[in-house]
């Protein structure tokens, strides 16, 4: 039924802080869980059972039904070899794929190098949120990076619109590549010119688009909302990247409440945006990966929990053959490291199995290395 | 008084701070040249800032442990500090010794670190390195304290040669070979940390540096040459004996205060830019005796350095921190620090947390599409605001010039005032055209402040403004 073959894109959603894996996808049959959590800990009987030994945290309702439609993996045990409990270190590991020693080269950036070597597409990486991920950073790959795409833009923080439109008109004129000026200035003459139609292009998106899907009002909801708007606009764009707000999954102090609205938030705009893709007939080639940079504690600390190892991950879309990958860590004590769950399943194979299986680029390059891969697509 | 004093100055003044205002530049420039130079290489003999004050506002900065209250407080002292050169030689050192946030975790222990530079930065470099030897968060970041006699850990070894003293090589030849760096390594076998680093498991604790004389290898070692029962303080010893130590340091000061050079990497087989003012600069460090305030004397006194105007593209903190003082904004503690100051981070430059033990590429490298957007819209921004007292007082100036302003009156009174900027000839009369549109500006009238406004808003969105 599909005659005219459409990319393939993938969408990241970041939770940064360190989602507290084991209330998210919860054992709750194991004694072991409800030993180590004496007060931050999901009652059985509201654990949304996904089989006899696992289950959804109770306010992740939507993702739940995805998952019962077979389009939600679940990556189970996910990590790497020794743990970093540092929020910006791990966070650099996943993005630079080198958890050994410090790099700066991140694997989307990798892969919009080799989705688009030649620049043809300034816009085939976009990220919303202030500041560009380092999995997005490479040398020569522009990215826009959308704080607000309502008001994105060059010179946008002029306020008058007609003193706006006049600094713009004069911005296009002054950055349009001029010979016998210095290799620097025509560098930033390129890359000028580069933001300026990027942010042309992208403020066509909102106006193209109306949807019945409400989205919610927090900044993960605007930001899906806003890739749902550049995604139907068909712009040409590969990666999607946003970030959940800043650190807001490092729950080490009343946990149950942050969490609970943290995940009401998540699982409805996964869905939300699910149902924008579907209503656009929109959803079919693009797969979502949502992850956190590592798990939390396995033992709480009365309220919260501190930082941990082996986090689970989930890829959302119609082209995923939904369920269980990897294995979940074992609580028991003997098989925990240092208070940790033990991941079991590398987040580089994972990577590999999106790269190539996905966006038919070769991983090895990219995620420095050869990782199983995952069967999910 | 000559513009061209005032020019002078406020190119001194960027590269050597921060920026200042015009009246600072006025009353530097009656001082003279020299003296200034003599005076911010002497940070010591001017007031520090009054931390007290500031305490009652900023109470976090009491304990300061989190990464964006650092940078708040760095980007406070950049605006404030009257000691304009100890701020900058600190950033200076901060991008060359890296130690970053994201492996440390203890925001505290780095600005300790920095606390170091400042003191020390301008002194002899032999007595900067073996503060840095002994700091615990670098001890801690490059993994010297699992270093030990029977099992060497020669990252700090290897680094101390690569990154923080003497390159790879220069002229086309290595510096040093691979048993040097293992015999670099033995010599710094016991500089270790008393107190775990990192906040996590057990809390932030303050640590320190810790010599253990039973796990350090006190065998005959050869570096470079020299045999001896080296311990760390030797190696430094000889370390700032090297030509390739003064060639190394007098290439970061000039691509940090003159001109961009080629990235690190690229130096031992891309010659410098300037081949005899790195000799200039070298033959002062053997000369002085290593010392870093010596070399700063001649580059800041020398013809390259004061030719070198708009050399550079502006560093995010030089963004930040010279468009708030031309506003002279937050010159005294108020809400909306904290979010000013991640402007530097949305930029590309997140201080105290660089990416890399190689610290930040600079020059073009600082831009791309995304943060070219963020310096272009932060500073139209900052100079759009008509409120700011740096603002209002480039209004007054150039109103009390006369009843009416020309065009080209108009918009060079907005490049002197931003500290004698210069467009390219194509840039200029573009500007100029659209300002001759909308005619003369009378002074009283109520659009005067705007027309002002809108012409900074122009110079700030030229090529030429990324530039310092």
């Amino acid at each position: 039924m599909t005659n005219t073959k459409k990319d393939p894109v993938l969408v990241v959603l970041q939770l940064s802080g360190g989602n507290d894996g084991l209330n998210t996808v919860v054992p709750y049959t194991n004694p072991r869980y409800f030993d180590n959590r004496p007060n931050v800990r999901i009652p059985e009987d509201q654990v949304l059972p996904i089989n006899g030994e696992i289950g959804f945290n109770p306010n992740m309702r939507e993702m739940k039904d995805l998952y019962d439609q077979g389009k939600v993996a679940i990556i189970q045990g996910i990590g790497y070899p020794t743990p970093n409990r540092s929020h910006f270190r791990s966070m650099d590991i996943w993005h630079t794929c080198e958890p050994e020693k410090i790099a700066e080269e991140g694997w989307l950036g990798r892969a919009i190098r080799d989705i688009d070597p030649d620049k043809d597409n300034v816009l085939t990486g976009v990220n919303f949120g202030r500041g560009v991920p380092r999995a997005l950073v490479a040398p020569g790959v522009p990215v826009a990076s959308v704080g607000n795409l309502e008001t994105y833009g060059v010179l946008t923080t002029i306020e008058r619109e007609n003193q706006r439109d006049e600094a713009i008109e004069l911005f296009s004129r002054m950055y349009s590549p001029a010979m016998g000026r210095g290799q620097a200035v025509q560098y930033l003459s390129q890359t000028g010119m580069d933001a300026l139609k990027g942010a042309d292009i992208l403020a066509t998106a909102p106006a193209q688009y109306s949807s019945t899907v409400e989205y919610g009002g927090g900044s993960v909801a605007q930001y899906m909302r806003n890739i749902a708007q550049v995604h139907c606009a068909e712009l040409g764009t590969r990666v999607f990247y946003t970030t959940a707000p800043y650190n807001s999954f490092d729950t080490h102090a009343t946990q149950m409440q942050a969490h609970s609205m943290l995940w009401t938030d998540v699982s409805r705009t996964v869905n939300d945006f699910y149902q924008d893709l579907k209503e656009h007939d929109a959803s079919d080639n693009v797969v979502m990966l949502v992850f956190t940079e590592f798990g939390r504690r396995v033992h709480d600390n009365g309220s919260g929990t501190d930082h941990g190892s082996g986090g689970a991950a989930f890829v959302i879309g119609d082209a995923v053959k939904g369920g269980l990958y990897g294995e979940y860590p074992s609580l028991d004590d003997d098989k925990l490291l240092e208070g940790d769950l033990h991941f079991n399943n590398d987040f580089r194979g994972l990577y590999s199995t999106l790269l190539e299986d996905w966006l038919g680029l070769e991983a090895q390059p990219i995620v420095n290395g050869n990782f199983e891969k995952l069967g999910f697509l | 008084m000559a513009g061209t004093d005032i020019a002078l100055m406020a190119h001194l003044m960027r590269r050597a701070g921060f920026g200042a205002s015009y009246e600072e530049l006025e009353r530097r420039a009656a001082v003279g040249y020299e003296a200034t130079v003599e005076e911010l290489l002497h940070p010591e003999d001017q007031p520090n800032l009054q931390m007290d004050v500031l305490l009652r506002h900023f109470v976090d900065w009491k304990q300061i442990n989190g990464l964006e209250t650092n940078q708040a407080h760095w980007t406070y002292r950049m605006v404030n500090s009257p000691r304009p050169l100890e701020e900058k030689i600190c950033l200076f050192w901060h991008g060359i010794f890296c130690v970053g946030d994201s492996k440390c975790m203890n925001g505290r222990q780095i600005l300790l670190q920095l606390n170091k530079f400042r003191e020390h930065g301008l002194n002899k470099f032999p007595n900067l390195l073996l503060e840095l030897a002994s700091d615990p968060a670098m001890v801690y970041y490059l993994d010297n304290q699992m270093s030990h006699k029977d099992a060497i850990n020669e990252n700090w070894g290897r680094e101390l040669l690569e990154l923080f003293s003497m390159g790879v090589g220069m002229d086309g030849e290595p510096n040093y070979s691979e048993d040097d760096v293992k015999e670099c390594a033995r010599a710094f076998t016991g500089w270790t940390v008393g107190n775990a680093i990192p906040r996590y498991p057990f809390g932030r604790h303050e640590a320190m540096f810790l010599y253990n004389p039973h796990d350090h290898d006190q065998d005959e070692k050869t570096f470079l040459g020299e045999t001896g029962h080296w311990n760390g303080e030797d190696i430094i010893e000889i370390i700032g004996q090297q030509k390739a130590t003064a060639r190394f340091i007098a290439r970061h000061l000039y691509n940090f205060f003159v001109a961009d050079e080629p990235q690190v990497p690229a130096w031992q087989d891309t010659p410098p830019r300037n081949v005899e003012a790195i000799k200039l600069l070298e033959e002062e460090y053997f000369r002085s005796g290593f010392e870093i305030r010596a070399m700063l004397r001649v580059l800041f006194n020398s013809d390259f350095f004061k030719n070198a105007r708009f050399a550079k593209v502006k560093s995010p903190a030089e963004v930040v921190a010279s468009t708030l003082k031309l506003t002279g904004e937050f010159t005294r503690p108020k809400p909306g620090l904290y979010e000013i100051s991640q402007e530097i981070r949305y930029m590309g430059q997140d201080l105290l947390n660089p990416p890399t033990v190689e610290g930040w590429h600079t020059g073009t490298e600082w831009i791309d599409s995304g943060t070219l957007v963020e310096r272009l819209n932060f500073a139209a921004a900052q100079v759009g605001d008509t409120n700011t007292p740096g603002v209002r007082s480039i209004i007054e100036r150039l109103g009390a010039e006369g009843p009416s302003l020309s065009p080209d009156r108009l918009l060079e009174g907005c490049l002197e005032l931003l500290g004698h900027y210069n467009l390219s000839d194509d840039t200029h009369s573009m500007i100029l055209d659209l300002a001759r549109q909308r005619g003369p500006v009378e002074t009283g009238s109520d659009e005067f402040a705007e027309r002002v406004a809108q012409m900074l808003q122009f110079i700030v969105s030229t090529q030429e403004y990324q530039f310092t």
